[in-house]
Parts: structure tokens; sequence; C-alpha cells
């Protein structure tokens, strides 16, 4: 197992893989922003903590055709699924590997680009805390459209428009409880939320993705 | 005699050929009763005037809309579980009417909600998760379309469907959650069946019988073209083959 998941990170950091792509997205979406609504910055301030988590919503989203479709197209993910451990547990590394080279990063970038947005100097924490806790939630819930869509040849559109209306409560949760947290109020309800979104996701999406491979495989 | 003899097709076909007509008849009838007297023969509301009437069109169509999901998940289960196709095909031609029933929701919702709130649109709770149902139902629709395979689709769309439905639950809690306070006007809606006068419940009930007949009605003849549609595509194919 732990050798799929070195061969997985492997993989998405080499050239090609696409690492790296999802946090310039970031980046670029967090830049353009001021330019759309102005250089103000107490209007940047007030829409920081929803622009950077759509933002890192929306940079999750552009990796998640990767997660399954290389493995599906060379035949790999055949071999996984007869493998000796169970496929709940394979889509479950490939989740884990899609958030350690992207959920993880954004993570740790978020706060340098906060400071473009002029986030409040309370809210860095919370920024953290916030996507540390959602971001494991976006790539388990992708990687479950993922497996949905893994058959189709133009599945990346299709992916898309699975995968946003399950990430509302995420993103509401999550960027609530920056907002809250950002504004010096108390944000424990969101987070503990957020954090049970995330530990079902992890807990119960894993076997209704594998099962949608096995479909997908038959 | 038990309701997994509707699971064969030819059965399901003969039934239906019997009790759609009867659904649609009522449907025809209730929703005629319901609608002309609800909007010809009920007092104007002393504050919202004539506009309170579009309320015997947005409150069915906003019941079927989360009703036609239901349905979906049920059969849904009943596909993955028992593997009865008419049952999968039921769940596709939901979605559909189910859709549209979200769309006519929103629009009279949109309609009502500029003279009263002076908005077309506000991000109040209820108003937000049928957006997001819309968003589901989108999603369901373009997943059967796109899988070539019809049993894979079924499946995959099952699957969905189940998951889907945990999170737009979620979705309509978090919503709630995310707007706690901000709006008040929201339980404007009408929503309150115990508030309202009989001159508008009677009607009302009247429209809600049609909506929900008209549905089912609907609904087995979409079935019922999907099952000639699946019967034709099997001739086709034994042609090519022979």
């Amino acid at each position: 197992m732990i050798a799929l998941l070195i061969r997985d990170l492997k993989q998405a950091t080499r050239a090609g893989g696409g690492f790296g792509l999802g946090l310039a997205f970031f980046l670029i979406v967090t830049i353009l922003v001021p330019f759309g609504v102005g250089p103000e910055s107490a209007t940047l301030a007030l829409i920081a903590p929803g622009v950077l988590w759509v933002g890192a919503l929306l940079s999750c989203l552009l990796s998640l055709d990767r997660v399954f479709a290389l493995d599906f197209e060379d035949g790999s993910l055949d071999l996984l699924a007869t493998a000796p451990i169970p496929l709940e547990a394979v889509v479950g590394l490939k989740a884990l590997a899609h958030w350690l080279v992207t959920g993880v990063p954004l993570t740790l970038i978020a706060p340098m680009l906060g400071v473009l947005l002029n986030l409040p100097s309370g809210g860095y924490i919370w920024l953290l805390a916030s996507l540390g806790l959602g971001t494991p939630a976006l790539s388990m819930i992708g990687a479950f459209g993922a497996a949905l869509t893994v058959g189709l040849k133009r599945g990346g559109l299709l992916l898309s428009l699975l995968v946003l209306p399950l990430y509302v409560p995420t993103l509401i949760f999550g960027a609530e409880a920056l907002r809250r947290g950002t504004a010096g109020l108390e944000n424990t309800t969101p987070l503990l939320m957020l954090a049970g979104i995330t530990a079902a996701s992890v807990a119960l999406l894993p076997f209704a993705a594998a099962a949608a491979i096995r479909v997908n495989l038959r | 005699m038990s309701l997994w003899e509707y699971a064969n097709p030819k059965k399901f076909m003969q039934t239906s050929a019997v009790v759609l007509p009867i659904f649609a008849v009522f449907a025809l009838v209730t929703l005629l009763t319901g609608l002309v007297w609800g909007f010809f023969f009920t007092p104007d509301d002393y504050r919202q005037g004539a506009t309170v009437k579009i309320i015997f069109l947005h409150v069915p169509a906003a019941l079927m809309a989360i009703n036609a999901w239901m349905m979906m998940l049920v059969t849904s289960l009943i596909w993955l579980v028992r593997r009865h196709h008419v049952s999968a095909l039921a769940a596709k031609a939901a979605a559909p009417i189910g859709l549209t029933m979200t769309v006519i929701a929103l629009i009279t919702g949109a309609v009502w909600g500029q003279p009263m709130w002076g908005t077309w649109w506000a991000w109040d709770p209820r108003l937000t998760s049928f957006l997001i149902l819309f968003l589901f139902y989108l999603g369901y629709i373009a997943l059967w379309e796109a899988v070539e395979n019809p049993d894979t689709a079924a499946d995959l769309t099952s699957v969905l469907c189940l998951v889907g439905s945990v999170f737009a639950i979620l979705s309509r809690y978090a919503v709630n959650f995310w707007n706690q306070g901000l709006h008040q006007g929201a339980t404007l809606s009408l929503d309150a069946e115990t508030n309202i006068d009989n001159a508008f419940y009677l009607p009302l009930l009247a429209a809600i019988a049609g909506f929900v007949s008209l549905f089912i009605a609907l609904v087995l003849l979409r079935t019922q073209t999907e099952i000639r549609r699946r019967r034709m595509q099997a001739i086709l194919a034994r042609e090519r083959l022979g």
C-alpha cells in the first residue's frame, strides 16, 4: 500500500504530472480577483475568505480527472482492482495522494495569497485550519466524482458538473469558519461541521467510489 | 400478488396502459379544478393582492421537485439491490420531470418575489437549496446522457443519486446555517399551511393532487417510452447480428 502511495506521488510530481498546475491556477485566480473588484483594501479584506476558499476549491477540481484516468488508460486500474488489497483502500490511497500533492500545498501557499488579498492578521491561523480540515474532503469527494466518470471519453466537464454541487456543504462550512475566525467571532461550530464532513467522506465515500470503479471496469 | 410483479416489463406495460389514462384524466380534472378555482374564485390577499395566487403553481411544483428526487432515490435503491430494469428506467424517466418542477418553482418564486420582496432573487436558505437541487438534477441527467452502456449508466447514476441525496440534505442544513440571521422575510413564503385560510387551502389541495397525479402519469408515460426504446434497441441489435 505504501508502495502504491509512493508510486502515485512520484507520478504526480514528475514532469507532465500536473503538480504545480493547481498551485499556479490558485495564484492566478487570486491575482485576477483584485483586477475584477478593484484595489480597495477594505473590499478585498471583506471578500478574501470567500475568494481564497473558492480558489482552493477550483484548483483542487483542476487535477481531479487525473486521479484514475491514467491508470484506467494503461490498464493498471484493472490490476489494482484484482490486487490483494481491497479496491476501497486503493481509492482511499489515491485520494490521499491527491490531497498530498494538491490540498497540502494549497493550504501552505494560501497565507501568502492572503497577504495579496489583505486578509486581516487574525485570519491566517483560521485560513490554515479551515483549509487543512476541509481539503481532505475535497480530495475524497473529487475521487468519488473521478470514479464515476473514469470510463467516459469527455469526462472532464461532466466531472465538474457532478462534483461542484457535492462541494457545496464543504465550501459553506469552510468559508464560514474562516470568515468568522477572521472577524474574531466564535467559529467552533463550522470548524466541527467541516471536520465532520471530512471524517464522514473519508469513511464512507471510498465504498461508493470503489463500487463506481467496479461498474466502470465491467 | 406482490409489488415485484411489476418489475416484469411486460406486466408493467399491461398495468400502466390501464392505469395511465386514469391518472391522466384525474390530473386534468384536479388541475383544472384547483387552478381555475384558485385563480378566479379566491379572494385577493389583503397584503399581497392577486400575487398570492401564484401559490397554486409554486407550492405543488416545489413539493413535486423534492418528491421526484425521493422517488428516484427509492427506485435507484431498488435497482442496486434487486436489479429490476423497470426501476432504473423509472428513475431515469422521473429526473427531467423533477428538473422541470424545480425550474417552475424557482421561476414562479422569482415572479412572486419581484413585487413582494422587491427582488427576483435573494440568497435565502430555501431559495438557495432549490438552486442546489437544480444542479443535482442537471448532474444526474448529464451522467445518464454521457454513459453509453445502459446498465453501466443505471449503476453509476444510482450511486450518484444515493451519494447526492446525502449531500443534498447536508446542503439544506449547511445553507440554513450559512444564512442564519442575515435574511428575514424568508418565512413569508407561505409554507405554513396552518396559517392559510380555507379559501386558499382547499383549491391548493386540489392543485397539489393535480400535480401529484400529473407527475405519476408523466413518469408512467416516460417509463413506457424508455421500455419501448430498450426493446427497439434489442430488436435492432438482433437484426444486425442476423
